[in-house]
């Protein structure tokens, strides 16, 4: 019986030696691009089951110990740090390793206000994020040109990237119009376009012409102070004080002018005004 | 038996027939039908003008005036989607003015309910007996007879076209630039409200709606309201809009800090109609009340169907006291003046050094 036993054991002991002598390991590399396929060296004998776990990915196969673990590129798309496990009957082994963005390939450009007054100061803000075909931010430094051209005029300027950011600020030119800015890293480019729009009335004035009982009232051509002619559109107050009382009329700009008319009943005083910029004033009727 | 048993029941159902009538009013009804005195006479036409009764209000008008019956209809009913279309006699006051044995004039205060909410309308009127009833002088209305005439209208207007992107990095347009002006927190007797200007600083219209929030000594907020119909929402490029936001039942002492938000939507437009806001003065009311009244001309060719007029007071140091805003009943034809008037408050009237009307504009979509 004794003897039985003992040959039982030397038996199973032998049986086990095998697997003691091959101990699993798996070995990536330190670190791959994003959206490349590459391997993971296994060791071991008999099969395992491999995940892979990434920052926005989970793969889940099972592999043959001992022989190379193909990792497509579709699998390590999202750049970060990714954790490859092999777990077989005696347990589990894990390697890390770094999965970087690939080439330069995307720009997202934003460019800030849509629209702006001309002449403001640092007005004007560009930031373009770069990234891979994947959309992972390229920490690695990258050279992005931002090409300004307003009316036949243009300049560049080039900017590095920190941490995958890189920006700029301007004020407004001082003449109106659609100012395009282009982002531009590589064959990519991002067009955006600003307009630069008049700012306030400057030397608001207008004239005043009796016809009978009427007045008719009729700005110069209204324009800021860089000489923009502020948009048709924009309003213009006329108030008019007389005997009759106070009358109020907000009108648009037409073909750079604005246009009234109010009726008058003895001595008249005619103010204008565009947003919170005061006009002339003109007295009729004798009044000073 | 039988026939005893009919005359009873016949006799039952009259009774109960007469209770009902005299518990629904009837005899008061009746009373308001007769005109044998001049305040029967004004309630009886007040009464059938609740009733939407066109025909029997005018039997009850004093036609001495030649008044025809679609003027007057015109008149108290509202034409063109007017708010007066959109409003209906709620109840009315009557108080005598004056009387004599032929004449008398009585002041009516009539309550509307309309779609912007209650609305009274205070009018003097006179009566006059004929023969052993007494008729309603109603003062012919005097609607504008504009000619017939091609009017052009080529004012600007935008429109906001193309995809409206929230992705990160994509083109997008800014919100309209607006600015507040000023901004004053005044104690009411019941209430704390805040009035000031705001300006659309942009070239493009906006839609804007003004919010405030009072904050408690310790930051926290206490209250929080935005402007509902007390602003001209739809501003155009530097147009400048007075807004008034109430808060009931709060005290000033109450408030720390205010926090303003304006929030402006970019929206399509029209720089069309164009209202001139004439003769304005401030005057005494039938009532005694400081107001300020005017003309509304719409100098365009489309109607505006309905019109507010709003009002901001300065003081002689050119601060925002208050902001009054008042609706009007009639429709804005073209080139037609419509009286407006809005309330002024007794301690804003003795501070008040000038003011400045704006008018908003509700106009339903041309076929």
């Amino acid at each position: 019986m004794w003897r039985m036993i003992r040959n039982f054991c030397v038996v199973m002991v032998a049986s086990a030696l095998p697997a003691l002598s091959q101990t699993v390991t798996i070995h990536a590399p330190s670190s791959v691009s994003a959206g490349s396929s590459f391997a993971i060296a296994t060791s071991g004998r008999g099969s395992a089951t491999f995940y892979l776990v990434g920052p926005s990915h989970v793969l889940k196969r099972t592999i043959a110990l001992g022989q190379e673990i193909t990792i497509l590129g579709q699998d390590v798309t999202s750049s970060g740090s990714y954790q490859a496990v092999a777990c077989g009957s005696e347990g589990c082994v894990n390697t890390v390793f770094q999965v970087l963005p690939s080439a330069p390939a995307r720009l997202s450009f934003l460019l800030h206000p849509s629209r702006v007054p001309v002449s403001t100061p640092n007005a004007v803000n560009g930031t373009a994020l770069v990234s891979d075909r994947f959309h992972n931010t390229v920490i690695a430094p990258a050279k992005v040109d931002f090409r300004l051209s307003l009316a036949g005029e243009s300049s560049t300027r080039s900017v590095q990237t920190t941490r995958g950011v890189a920006w700029f600020e301007m004020g407004s030119r001082p003449k109106q119009g659609a100012l395009q800015v282009v982002a531009s890293l590589g064959d990519t480019t991002e067009p955006r376009v600003i307009q630069q729009v008049a700012s306030d009335a400057c030397g608001l004035r207008m004239t005043a012409t009796p016809v009978g009982h009427l007045v008719k009232l009729e700005t110069d051509a209204i324009r800021d102070c860089a000489g923009n002619p502020l948009p048709d559109g924009t309003i213009v107050s006329f108030t008019k004080t007389d005997n009759a009382g106070r009358s109020t009329v907000d009108t648009p700009i037409k073909k750079d002018k604005a246009i009234a008319q109010f009726q008058v009943s003895g001595p008249a005083r005619i103010s204008v005004a565009c947003g919170v910029v005061a006009g002339n004033e003109v007295s009729l009727g004798g009044r000073p | 038996m039988k026939r005893g048993l009919a005359v009873i029941v016949v006799l039952l159902t009259g009774l109960l027939l007469a209770a009902g009538w005299f518990q629904s009013g009837g005899l008061k009804l009746r009373a308001e039908r007769t005109a044998s005195s001049p305040e029967e006479a004004v309630r009886a036409l007040l009464a059938d003008i609740q009733d939407h009764n066109w025909d029997r209000a005018y039997a009850r008008l004093d036609h001495a005036n030649d008044i025809q019956q679609a003027d007057f209809v015109r008149e108290i009913a509202g034409t063109d989607g007017s708010l007066r279309t959109y409003s209906a006699l709620q109840g009315f006051d009557i108080w005598p003015v004056h009387a004599d044995p032929s004449h008398a004039t009585l002041r009516v205060r009539m309550n509307w309910s309309s779609a912007v909410g209650s609305r009274d309308d205070v009018r003097d009127w006179s009566v006059v007996r004929d023969g052993d009833v007494w008729k309603v002088v109603w003062p012919k209305p005097n609607f504008a007879n504009v000619p017939l005439q091609v009017l052009p209208v080529n004012y600007l207007r935008w429109d906001v076209i193309g995809r409206r992107s929230d992705e990160s990095g994509g083109a997008s347009v800014d919100s309209p630039q607006v600015r507040i002006i000023s901004m004053n927190a005044v104690e009411r007797p019941d209430s704390v409200v805040i009035v000031g200007e705001v300006e659309n600083e942009d070239t493009v219209p906006a839609y804007l709606n003004i919010s405030a929030t009072l904050l408690k000594p310790d930051g926290s907020p206490l209250a929080q309201q935005d402007s509902f119909d007390a602003i001209a929402h739809s501003l155009l490029p530097k147009q400048v809009s007075p807004y008034r936001i109430d808060f009931p039942g709060i005290r000033l002492s109450q408030v720390k800090s205010v926090r303003m938000d304006a929030h402006p939507l970019l929206v399509p437009a029209s720089a069309d109609p164009v209202i001139s806001v004439e003769n304005q003065n401030v005057n005494k009311d039938a009532l005694g009340r400081t107001i300020l009244k005017g003309a509304l001309v719409n100098q365009s060719g489309q109607v505006v169907n309905i019109a507010q007029v709003l009002a901001v007071f300065y003081d002689s140091s050119g601060k925002a006291i208050w902001v009054s805003d008042g609706y009007v009943d009639q429709a804005l034809l073209p080139q037609a003046p419509v009286a407006f008037a809005v309330d002024i408050p007794s301690d804003v009237a003795n501070r008040m050094h000038d003011y400045h009307v704006v008018v908003n504009h509700y106009s339903a979509p041309s076929a």
